[in-house]
């Protein structure tokens, strides 16, 4: 991210606030359906020193983290095999992608039932979510590998392993880093899936407690607050990677 | 096996190559093909469209297995890329994410010489095709000329015996041609190297050539081998001699009797 393109987020995110607040002032919302800005950002202060938040997001964040990585490696490692193999890929595609069509939220309550309510459900439901557009973004970005410089790498004796390392990661690269970012904004929609499907803590166990059992609406709205905070953050987090590694061409 | 001639000779001995086809017979590309390049001659290679030119340079190259017949190199048969072997692609072929320098460097990294060997060789290498100011730029801010030259340059990193160009300077302008094989011959005047080059021109082909093979229409096979009665080092004025017209005359004869 340029340093340039951070007024216009934070003009954005200034627009959206002001939106708001026009909304619940013309709309004359009553605070428990739509709290005004003003005091969601007060209570989200609060629930971040207070220690009412922390514990929650740490668990959350956990869960992304671990389920992003697992379902990341995996997919690279059964997209690479897919963008190499025709043959594998009608074998199992139907699979992936009968896997893929069952919403998330229907299998959650399965994986909750056979990984239990701990961390294993979670980063389970989160590795499923994060696999298919990684693993697709990464067969495309195999298979994109310009043929001619497979045979050059042919005519100057590549070895498997240097092919792999000088051509195929560095061509595919562009592509795996288009899914590694969709699959960062579903590792989050898996966590809190995960969580409301038998948690005990985590910022999907937060919400459904502020807007239950607590009666807290501005803590659910800062717990929303949060939870897309994490979404951009980490997001953010994947593109700066991407600026790394992906090379000018 | 010692030989006394120089280095990269090639012998094509009855070379057929068949490609397979889905639900059909294989394509057979190139069948018979029988001729020899003495080590530091420079022979072109001319015929029509899909009459199996690059099939040839490729089996030379060891990137295709002839389904009948083989090819030597200096009296062994090649059964695989060889280091010795050094290739030009009709395209440049080159990584879009390397730099010109590291490009070059490409296939002394493959082939396993340490950083400080190659960083020596690239800068001579790039300064051999007048790339030296280059060598930090993306190949996408290239020119297909100096695209070209880095592909030579890459291709003459590993000081083969011989070089083979897929014509090599097919997709630039007529004045940056003449240019361009000018300088392939100066190179040539120094490195010695055996040269089979793919053309689809006959001036080009008779002004780089030693002799000048003529390939029938597919399946491909040799219709004539023509000596150039030109002396070296060659220049562009050379090609107003009247024997060169007398060559081209009958290159475009047997040409057309393939055509026919
Ligand atoms: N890898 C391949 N698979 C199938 N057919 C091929 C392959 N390479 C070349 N051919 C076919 O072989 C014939 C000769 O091709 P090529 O050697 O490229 O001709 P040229 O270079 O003379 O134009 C063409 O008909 C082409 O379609
Ligand atoms: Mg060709």
């Amino acid at each position: 991210m340029r340093l340039s393109t951070i007024p216009s987020v934070l003009g954005a995110l200034a627009v959206s606030l002001l939106l708001w607040k026009a909304v619940v002032v013309i709309g004359g919302y009553p605070p428990f359906i739509l709290p005004p800005p003003e005091s969601v950002l007060v209570r989200l202060v609060e629930a971040w020193t207070d220690g009412v938040m922390a514990p929650h997001a740490a668990t959350t964040l956990l869960e992304i983290g671990l389920g992003f990585a697992v379902g990341s490696v995996a997919a690279l490692v059964v997209g690479y095999v897919l963008g190499r193999s025709s043959f594998v890929a009608r074998l199992i595609s139907p699979y992936l992608v009968a896997a893929q069509a069952t919403p998330i939220l229907a299998l959650a309550p399965v994986l909750a039932l056979w990984f239990g309510p701990g961390l294993l459900s979670k980063v389970v439901i989160a590795a499923l979510i994060v696999f298919f557009p990684v693993a697709v973004s990464t067969m495309v970005g195999i298979r994109s590998v310009d043929a001619g410089l497979l045979e050059l790498a042919r005519s100057l004796r590549a070895t498997r392993r240097q092919v792999v390392m000088t051509l195929e990661i560095p061509a595919a690269l562009p592509s795996i880093f288009g899914g590694l970012r969709i699959g960062i904004t579903l590792a989050v929609v898996g966590a809190i899936v995960g969580e409301w499907a038998g948690a005990e803590r985590g910022l999907g166990v937060l919400v459904n407690l502020a807007r239950g059992s607590l009666f807290d609406i501005p803590l659910m709205f800062a717990t929303l607050v949060t939870i897309a905070a994490i979404g951009v953050a980490l997001y953010l987090a994947v593109v700066l990677v991407e600026r790394r590694l992906v090379p000018a061409r | 096996m010692t030989e006394a001639a120089a280095p990269g000779r090639i012998d094509v001995h009855d070379l057929a190559v068949e490609f397979p086809r889905r639900g059909e017979a294989p394509l057979l590309a190139i069948d018979g093909v029988e001729f020899s390049v003495s080590g530091g001659e420079i022979v072109s290679l001319i015929g029509p469209n899909g009459c199996g030119k690059s099939t040839i340079l490729r089996s030379i190259a060891g990137l295709v297995r002839p389904s009948r017949g083989q090819v030597l190199l200096d009296g062994g048969a090649i059964d695989g890329p060889d280091p010795r072997i050094g290739l030009v692609f009709q395209e440049p072929r080159l990584l879009p994410w390397r730099t010109v320098a590291r490009n070059v460097a490409y296939a002394l990294e493959l082939a396993g010489f340490p950083r400080p060997v190659r960083e020596v060789r690239v800068l001579e290498l790039l300064r051999r095709v007048g790339l030296q100011d280059s060598a930090t730029v993306l190949p996408a801010q290239l020119s297909g000329g100096m695209r070209q030259r880095a592909a030579l340059a890459r291709a003459l990193a590993l000081e083969p015996e011989v070089l083979l160009l897929d014509e090599p300077f097919s997709a630039l302008d007529a004045m940056t041609r003449d240019r361009f094989n000018l300088e392939l011959l100066r190179l040539w005047g120094r490195l010695r190297t055996t040269i089979v080059v793919v053309t689809h021109s006959i001036s080009e082909a008779i002004f780089l050539g030693d002799r000048v093979i003529v390939l029938g229409a597919r399946p491909g096979r040799v219709v004539a081998d023509i000596a150039v009665p030109l002396s070296r080092p060659r220049t562009i004025d050379q090609l107003d001699e009247a024997a060169v017209s007398a060559t081209a005359r009958e290159i475009r004869r047997h040409l057309d009797l393939v055509a026919a």
